[in-house]
């Protein structure tokens, strides 16, 4: 008797068990392994938008407002705000343990959509991706960070297994020499300055301040491209993004082109 | 490139166990009491008992210098422009009689082959008259960086320690002054200033028995110049106390005769003897080693062993690795014990329990995590290899940055001495390789690092480093080409190396190397 109840005991706990993870599968992309770079693995995965409801309402607030028309200045402690998010692309990835640096240069190099390495889109643009239509948003961040997850989230798109491309212009009004660009994402993430890579975040990180710098660069007189790429699987995606000195100060009196 | 390999992988084998020996100064640096180590347009110098004296030019490789008549145990103090040295004229000292003087003089170089090269002025500032509780030996200068007062120490084991003012412009005894007894039991005293408290260092214990002296040094300290100087426990130096600052260690016995040498920038170390290298046949050695600072105490820091070490910032915790793919290793899920037997959480709500039985309720997994153990053998799950991970690794130059220390082959550093080029004081130069590689870390042009395939010996692939007060490293190339000013390895933001000047305040270019 007694071992038939440890057997029936034992039964239900491997049910139980085999329920948990069937659950899992649904609410996952597919099986980790899809080949990284290229619009081909970009199936559809992670967490589908849903319509609003009440439970649930869609929106960007309290996170974002739509940008103004005029220059924003980075925040008192030099973090950028102002961004043009494009809607996340589909990335099937059930764990971020695959965020080598080698794979996060394939996912990025691999071309979504024309233009994606030198376009300054505007508020509105559309491109198309394995046949996804995605907007371009032109965003003031609240925070000091911009939590992507939020973004997706408030614009009713893919949450998880995704990738975001974001884009600003920082206006200078001199040349200013030996800044580096510092950058936290949650997870992996690359980030180019005027066309050239600046620095690469890899593995499965979270969102620290400042976590990776890039060595030191030149901010021309007049416009300056910042570029960056954050990809996640089941995470909350998220980055900041700043300028600082040789001596880890902020960078003053640049701007955020409207 | 294999066999270099091999040799490396076979290199890194002999020190995977454990760090090597300290490192003894290089070349011939045979002396007896030696005085604080003074640098004079470019040289060091240094002058012990019976006036033998070393020179160096780099701090680390030592030859014989110029000789002086010198006494016993000289000291050094550089005032203005006047190098001053301070030495004893004696009858015996322990073995005859203990009256004796301690004279002064003083040259405006310490470079024998200068013009200006001459000891002027040489007369007695103190004395001891064979029967008073004193012999006049083993002076040491403090100049008071606070009053700019100028005082020297001196006595042996033969009464006390006394310590009496001189006149800083010329290094005569100041008109008035008489002689304060400060310690007994130690000899070869040295007062310091150090964050407004005075220092008095002494030898203790048994001078001149070659591997069996137990020579050691001990501080006590006070905030008036003339004492009373206490140890760690409270206890007056003038009734035998001190803490230990420097002992016996490795294969160096008898250690003594300290010699203070502010390097600046946080950077301090101490010039010593020992009665007896072990592997210098016995002999007689000058020494360089760290200073480091606890809780207000000096304690002596031990020179850098080589090895193979994770090299860890002060700052964000993180360690210095290679820019390279992180590879998955075996042993993802070790689980919690499987399932067996009756864990936590019994059936779901009780109602499925058998009737009759006391079946725990609640909801869980029936016989869940937590059960008797793991199930099947514990068996080790090896390292990762180098070979496991280095395959893909490009065979050009590499970038680095700072990562979670996990243990693996791109995150171990094989630090080694590089004994044919110059070095620094009391420390060679030393190569950074990933342990098991030819690979070595370099400073490169636009003052960044990278690690290069094969270590080649140029200038910006030799690093310095030096122990700071706090226990932490400072880590500096040789040369940074572009750079007028010296660079040292910082860490910017929590997770990307970089090179930097220096900052002594604050811990953005302090580094702990840890045994792996």
């Amino acid at each position: 008797m007694k071992m038939l109840h440890n057997i029936v005991i034992l039964a239900f706990g491997v049910l139980a068990v085999l329920a948990f993870q069937v659950s899992s599968s649904a609410q996952d992309g597919p099986a980790p392994g899809a080949a990284p770079g290229g619009p081909a693995g970009a199936a559809v995965s992670g967490r589908a938008g849903r319509g609003s409801t009440p439970d649930h309402p869609h929106s960007l607030a309290p996170y974002f407002t739509p940008a103004t028309s005029s220059p924003k200045s980075p925040d008192a402690d030099g973090f950028l705000q102002r961004w043009l998010l494009l809607e996340p692309i589909n990335k099937p990835n059930r764990g971020n343990t695959v965020f080598t640096d080698s794979y996060i240069r394939n996912a990025f190099n691999a071309e979504y959509f024309p233009g994606q390495f030198n376009i300054v889109p505007h508020d509105g643009d559309k491109v198309t991706v394995a046949d996804h239509e995605l907007a371009w948003h032109e965003l003031d961040s609240d925070l000091f960070n911009v939590k992507l997850f939020r973004f997706a989230d408030g614009v009713n798109k893919p949450t998880y297994g995704v990738i975001f491309w974001a884009v600003t212009v920082v206006n200078s009004p001199q040349e200013i020499k030996n800044v580096r660009l510092a950058v936290g994402s949650n997870s992996a993430s690359m980030w180019w300055l005027n066309g050239q890579e600046a620095v690469i975040l890899s593995g499965d990180r979270r969102m620290v301040m400042d976590d990776c710098v890039s060595k030191r660069l030149t901010l021309h007189q007049g416009r300056n491209v910042i570029r960056g790429a954050v990809i996640n699987g089941p995470g909350m995606s998220d980055f900041c993004v700043r300028f600082i000195d040789e001596n880890g100060q902020p960078v003053k009196g640049i701007t955020l082109e409207p | 490139m294999k066999y270099r390999i091999l040799a490396a992988t076979i290199s890194a084998l002999l020190f995977l166990s454990s760090a090597g020996p300290a490192l003894a100064l290089d070349g011939e640096p045979y002396i007896h009491d030696p005085s604080t180590v003074l640098e004079c347009d470019g040289k060091y110098y240094t002058w012990g008992t019976g006036g033998s004296g070393l020179v160096s030019d780099d701090g680390w490789t030592w030859h014989s210098g110029a000789r002086v008549q010198a006494g016993a145990a000289p000291d050094l103090i550089h005032i203005g422009d006047r190098y001053y040295m301070a030495y004893a004229s004696s009858d015996g000292g322990l073995g005859g009689g203990h009256a004796s003087t301690i004279r002064v003089k003083w040259s405006k170089t310490l470079d024998p082959s200068s013009p200006d090269y001459a000891w002027n002025d040489d007369h007695v500032v103190a004395s001891s008259d064979g029967i008073e509780d004193c012999d006049a030996i083993d002076p040491g200068f403090l100049l008071d960086p606070t009053t700019g007062r100028l005082w020297v120490t001196y006595g042996t084991y033969f009464g006390f320690i006394r310590i009496v003012e001189l006149d800083p412009k010329t290094g005569h005894h100041l008109d008035g002054n008489k002689p304060v007894n400060i310690a007994i039991d130690c000899e070869a005293t040295d007062p310091i200033y150090h964050d407004g408290w005075y220092y008095l260092f002494g030898t203790h214990g048994t001078c001149c028995d070659g591997a069996n002296s137990t020579y050691n040094i001990r501080v006590g300290r006070s905030k008036s110049v003339t004492g009373p100087y206490l140890d760690n426990l409270g206890n007056d130096m003038i009734k035998g106390g001190g803490k230990l600052v420097a002992a016996a260690s490795g294969r160096f016995v008898g250690l003594g005769h300290f010699g203070l040498m502010d390097l600046g920038d946080g950077v301090e170390k101490f010039s010593c003897h020992y009665e007896a290298d072990l592997d210098r046949g016995g002999r007689s050695v000058l020494d360089i080693r760290p200073l480091l600072w606890k809780d207000g105490w000096p304690v002596g820091g031990d020179n850098f062993k080589e090895g193979i070490y994770e090299i860890q910032s002060e700052r964000s915790g993180y360690a210095l690795e290679l820019a390279v793919d992180f590879v998955r290793m075996a042993g993802s899920r070790g689980g919690f014990g499987g399932f067996g037997g009756r864990g936590r959480g019994g059936a779901p709500g009780g109602t499925n329990a058998p009737s009759g039985t006391n079946a725990p309720g609640g909801s869980g997994f029936g016989g869940g995590f937590g059960g008797r153990g793991p199930v099947g053998p514990v068996t080790p799950i090896p390292a990762q290899s180098l070979a496991e991970v280095s395959s893909n690794w490009p065979a050009s130059n590499l970038d680095v940055r700072l990562g979670d220390f996990m243990n693996r082959p791109q995150q171990k550093w094989m630090i080694s001495a590089v004994t044919n080029a110059t070095g620094f004081p009391g420390s060679p130069c030393f190569k950074i390789t990933i342990a098991g590689t030819d690979r070595a870390l370099a400073a490169t042009a636009d003052a960044e690092m990278s690690v290069v395939p094969e270590f080649t010996g140029a200038p910006e692939q030799l690093w310095r480093i030096d122990q700071l007060t706090d226990g932490t490293y400072r880590i500096m190339p040789k040369v940074v080409t572009n750079s007028m000013e010296p660079l040292v390895l910082t860490a910017v933001g929590y997770s990307t190396p970089t090179l930097a000047k220096f900052d002594p305040n604050i811990d953005k270019s302090r580094w702990n190397f840890k045994t792996p």
